[in-house]
């Protein structure tokens, strides 16, 4: 009897043991921890050229990031790039003139919103879109810029 | 050339027959869910002979295989001047990957082959047919708690694999390589999705599970109850369970992660 006492028990630390790795995985190692507060306000953003932005990209403020890209899609009437960001509650003082850009981090990084602030007094709420927007820099046509430019000095 | 038509056409008939009965048999294993439900105990003695026996080849095997990511990421990864992504790269292989792969291919190995040997015998000695005898069938009675202790234990290993791997990745990269601690966590908490790596990572498991203890007890019932019947059971338990895994591996990554 004291034999399967002690195989119970031992099997009952096992699957504790299991259920904390898993525990752990999704906690420590995944954003499930993060995913958990993943509520938040919506707001869209039109973009001429999205570049290689991806849905759940960061959108940071000052470097912080407050928040996620969550879906992208094309609009068919205007031919831009529609985000629309899911910003974490506790950021709820955004101006109206916020002003979005796409950022590449580092030379070969990912690409990520950047917020800058504008002066409004007013702030953005759920729904509300953002009107000032950069798009991505696309390589090949900074290049094809810099050797026309090139073109037209060495003309004149 | 008709008797090389025939033969052929006799292994394929052979080789579907074989296919049918493991799905017979799996059937009458899932059949016996009620009765083994009524005694847990069985289940919880397949539980510790597959499960608790198997923990200390699964976390030593863990930490070494994270160790080793750790020290071979970090050589590719500095050259990109990316070593803080280390994290990353250890936990997406282990989660995805290794950990429910090595985990099936260890436990196919260590559990299965014990499994395929057990029943094999039991068979060889005709306690299979005295428990018929007595009226009490075999497949509910013998191969269902060990197919629930197969599929329950595979998951849990892997957990823990992946997660002592991860350990064993932070312990070489940041303890030993001088990977910064705070980008090695941050960084893999903003890559690694729950949904997309964590749940997928458990649901390969789960296959591999049912996969690795089906052909274990399947090879079991099915082998010529010699000695070297038995045996060769065996052999073809490890090798089975390691094509259908990777095999199937392949199919489940294609579905999940393929875009």
């Amino acid at each position: 009897m004291a034999k399967t006492r002690t195989v119970e028990i031992l099997v009952g630390a096992f699957m504790a043991v299991g259920f904390v790795a898993l525990f752990f995985l999704a906690m420590k190692v995944s954003n499930l921890s993060a995913a958990l507060n993943a509520d938040g306000y919506a707001l869209t953003a039109r973009f001429d050229n999205v570049g290689s932005l991806k849905v759940r990209s960061p959108v940071s403020m000052a470097g912080v990031r407050v928040g996620r890209v969550e879906t992208i899609r094309f609009d068919q009437e205007t031919y831009q790039a529609v985000a629309t960001l899911r910003i974490d509650p506790r950021f709820d003082r955004i101006p109206a003139d916020t002003f979005a850009n796409i950022f590449t981090a580092g030379l070969l990084g990912e690409q990520y919103i950047g917020l800058d602030p504008g002066g409004s007094p007013d702030y953005l709420a759920d729904g509300d879109q953002i009107e000032h927007t950069q798009s991505a820099l696309v390589l090949e046509q900074m290049i094809g810029q810099f050797l026309f430019s090139k073109a037209e000095e060495g003309s004149e | 050339m008709i008797d090389a038509l025939a033969s052929l056409g006799r292994s394929g008939l052979s080789a579907l027959a074989n296919i049918g009965r493991a799905h017979l048999l799996l059937i009458g294993i899932l059949a016996g869910v009620p009765s083994m439900l009524a005694r847990p105990r069985l289940l919880i003695a397949q539980l510790f002979g597959i499960g608790v026996l198997s923990l200390l080849i699964i976390l030593v095997s863990g930490l070494f295989v994270g160790m080793v990511l750790g020290l071979q990421g970090y050589y590719v990864l500095s050259q990109f001047g990316a070593a803080e992504s280390l994290g990353v790269m250890v936990s997406t292989s282990l989660v995805r990957e290794l950990g429910p792969v090595v985990t099936a291919l260890l436990v196919a190995g260590r559990a299965g082959s014990a499994l395929t040997a057990e029943i094999g015998l039991m068979k060889a000695t005709e306690q299979l047919s005295g428990l018929e005898m007595m009226a009490v069938d075999p497949v509910r009675r013998i191969l269902t708690p060990r197919f629930f202790g197969g599929l329950v234990s595979m998951p849990l290993l892997a957990a823990m694999f992946s997660a002592v791997g991860v350990l064993g990745g932070y312990f070489v990269g940041v303890g030993l390589l001088g990977v910064d601690d705070g980008a090695f966590w941050s960084q893999m908490q903003a890559k690694v999705d729950f949904h997309e790596d964590i749940v997928n990572g458990v649901v390969k498991s789960v296959v591999f599970g049912i996969v690795v203890a089906w052909i274990a007890l399947f090879q079991g019932y099915e082998a010529t109850p010699t000695s070297a019947g038995v045996s060769r059971a065996t052999t073809r338990t490890v090798v089975h369970s390691a094509l259908a895994v990777l095999g199937l591996d392949f199919v489940l990554t294609a579905l999940m992660f393929g875009e």
